[in-house]
C-alpha cells in the first residue's frame, strides 16, 4: 500500500513540525512541563489511532489541536467530579493592603499562569497562535460566544491580576 | 455623544486581535475617541498580547524530547500494540491501517524497541495522569462522601465535640502532623458540632462538622496529603446535593460541604479561608 505508506509519512512529518506548538498549547493546559510534555505524547498517540479523521491537506495543528483538548478534558474528567474553576465574578472576596507583596502578580507570565484553563486555552489560541475566534470555536467544539466571553473574562482578569493592589483576588489560600 | 454604530465587546476584542476591515475599524476609532476608558482597556490588552507573546514564543525555541519526535514520526509499536488488539473486526481502513503500523514501526526500527518493555511503556501513560490529577479530583469526592456519611448521623455526627474543641484540636493536630484547628463560624450561624478523625487516601485527614439553628449541617474536610500538588484556586464541585467548594495550599487539601445552596456555601467558604489566611 504505497499511497498509505506515503500519506503517513507525510502526516508524521507534519506532526513532527506541530511539536513545539503542541507542547506550548498542552503547557498552557496543564501547567507542569513532564505531565505538558505527557499530554503532547498521549495526543500523537490518539492521533495516529484516528488518522482517517484528519484531512489531507487541512490544517493538522487545529485538528492536533482539537484532539489534544479533547484529551485534556476527559483526563481532568475521569476521577473527578462535575467541577468547575470559580470565575472571577463568580466569586471574589475582598484582600487587604497587605496583599501588595504577597501576591507577587508582577510579571504577565505569573498572572497568566494564574487564568482559568478555559480562558488560558482560549487566550493562547488567539494570541499566540493567532487563530480566527470561529476556528477557535471549531477547535474547542465551543459555541463561539462562549469563546467570546472567555477571551473577554480571561483579559479582563489579565489585567485585573496586573494592575491589581487593592483589587479583589480569587480566592487562594495564601498562609 | 452617541455612536451610530454600535460598538459590542466582541468588536473591541477583533479591534485588539486585529485587523479589521478599514471602515470598521475607523468606527471603532470613532468609538474610542469618545471612551478613553475603553481607549485605555484596549491599549492594555494590546499590550499584554505583546507581553504574551514576548513570553511564550521562547518555547517554541527549546529543544524537542525524542520521545515526542517518535511519537509524532509514526504511530509505533506502542500504538500498534493497542490497535492490534483493539481494532474492531470488519474495518477494513482499521486493519489496512494496522498494517501500515507494523510496517513503519519495522521499518524505523523501534517495534523491536519497544518490544523489549511493552509492559512499562503501556502502564506508563494511564498512570501519571492519573497520578498528577488524583489528589487533586479525589479531594472533593472524598469530602462529599465524609459528608453524606456522618452528617445524618444523629447521635454519633462527630467523635469528639465542641464541648471539648481543645482536646479536638490537640488530637487532630497530633494525628495529622500539623496545626489543624477549626475555624468559628458563629456569625455565619454556624457552630461547630465538634469533629472526627478519617482515613483518607494514604493517612488521617480530619472533619469538622457545623450546624446552624435550622439543623442544616456542613463539613470542612481537612487533608495533609497533598504533597505533591501545587496551590489550586477556590474550586467548586458537585456530587449529588452535595455542593463542595475546595481548595489546596501546599500539602493542605480544604473542602467545604454541604447540602447548601452554591452562593451561601460560597460565603461561608469565604470566611473559611480569612480565617485560614489569617493565622
Amino acid at each position: 500500500m504505497p499511497s498509505e505508506q506515503g500519506s503517513m509519512n507525510d502526516a508524521g512529518a507534519q506532526m513532527v513540525a506541530c511539536i513545539p506548538r503542541m507542547r506550548r498549547y498542552a503547557r498552557a493546559l496543564v501547567g507542569d512541563r513532564n505531565a505538558a510534555d505527557d499530554l503532547v505524547q498521549d495526543t500523537f498517540e490518539r492521533a495516529w489511532a484516528r488518522l482517517a479523521t484528519w484531512r489531507r491537506g487541512s490544517d493538522m495543528r487545529a485538528w492536533l489541536f482539537s484532539i489534544m483538548h479533547n484529551l485534556h478534558v476527559d483526563q481532568r474528567r475521569k476521577p473527578v467530579v462535575a467541577t468547575t474553576s470559580m470565575d472571577d465574578e463568580a466569586f471574589e472576596i475582598p484582600v487587604r493592603g497587605m496583599q501588595d507583596d504577597r501576591l507577587e502578580v508582577r510579571d504577565l507570565g505569573a498572572a497568566f499562569a494564574r487564568l482559568p484553563t478555559d480562558q488560558r486555552e482560549i487566550l493562547l489560541l488567539v494570541v499566540l497562535e493567532d487563530m480566527g475566534y470561529d476556528e477557535v470555536a471549531r477547535t474547542l467544539d465551543v459555541p463561539i460566544g462562549t469563546v467570546m466571553s472567555r477571551l473577554s473574562r480571561g483579559r479582563a482578569r489579565l489585567r485585573a491580576l496586573m494592575e491589581s493592589r487593592d483589587q479583589p483576588v480569587a480566592l487562594k489560600v495564601v498562609r | 455623544m452617541t455612536n451610530p454604530f454600535p460598538v459590542t465587546e466582541a468588536d473591541l476584542h477583533a479591534y485588539v486581535d486585529g485587523p479589521l476591515a478599514a471602515s470598521r475599524a475607523a468606527e471603532i476609532d470613532a468609538y474610542l475617541a469618545s471612551r478613553p476608558d475603553e481607549a485605555e482597556r484596549v491599549r492594555v490588552y494590546r499590550e499584554h498580547n505583546q507581553g504574551l507573546q514576548a513570553f511564550l514564543e521562547p518555547q517554541l525555541e527549546e529543544a524537542v524530547p525524542a520521545r515526542l519526535r517518535e511519537a509524532a514520526l509514526s504511530p509505533g509499536a506502542r500504538r500498534g500494540w493497542r490497535a492490534a488488539w483493539a481494532a474492531p473486526r470488519g474495518s477494513l481502513q482499521r486493519v489496512a491501517a494496522s498494517c501500515a503500523l507494523v510496517f513503519v514501526g519495522v521499518a524505523s526500527g523501534w517495534l523491536g524497541r519497544a518490544a523489549l518493555e511493552p509492559p512499562a511503556v503501556v502502564a506508563r501513560g494511564p498512570s501519571v495522569f492519573q497520578g498528577a490529577s488524583l489528589g487533586a479530583a479525589s479531594l472533593p469526592r472524598q469530602a462529599a462522601i465524609a459528608h453524606v456519611v456522618y452528617s445524618p448521623d444523629v447521635r454519633h455526627p462527630v467523635e469528639i465535640g465542641a464541648d471539648q474543641e481543645d482536646q479536638l484540636v490537640t488530637w487532630l493536630s497530633k494525628r495529622l502532623g500539623a496545626n489543624i484547628r477549626p475555624p468559628k463560624l458563629g456569625t455565619l450561624g454556624y457552630e461547630l458540632i465538634g469533629g472526627r478523625l478519617l482515613p483518607g487516601t494514604s493517612g488521617p485527614v480530619a472533619q469538622f462538622m457545623y450546624h446552624d439553628v435550622t439543623g442544616q449541617r456542613l463539613t470542612l474536610y481537612v487533608s495533609t496529603e497533598n504533597a505533591a500538588n501545587k496551590d489550586t484556586a477556590f474550586r467548586f464541585a458537585q456530587e449529588g446535593p452535595v455542593n463542595v467548594f475546595y481548595w489546596i495550599d501546599g500539602k493542605f487539601g480544604y473542602a467545604l460541604s454541604a447540602g447548601i445552596d452554591k452562593g451561601e456555601l460560597a460565603r461561608v467558604a469565604a470566611a473559611v479561608f480569612e480565617q485560614l489566611e489569617s493565622r
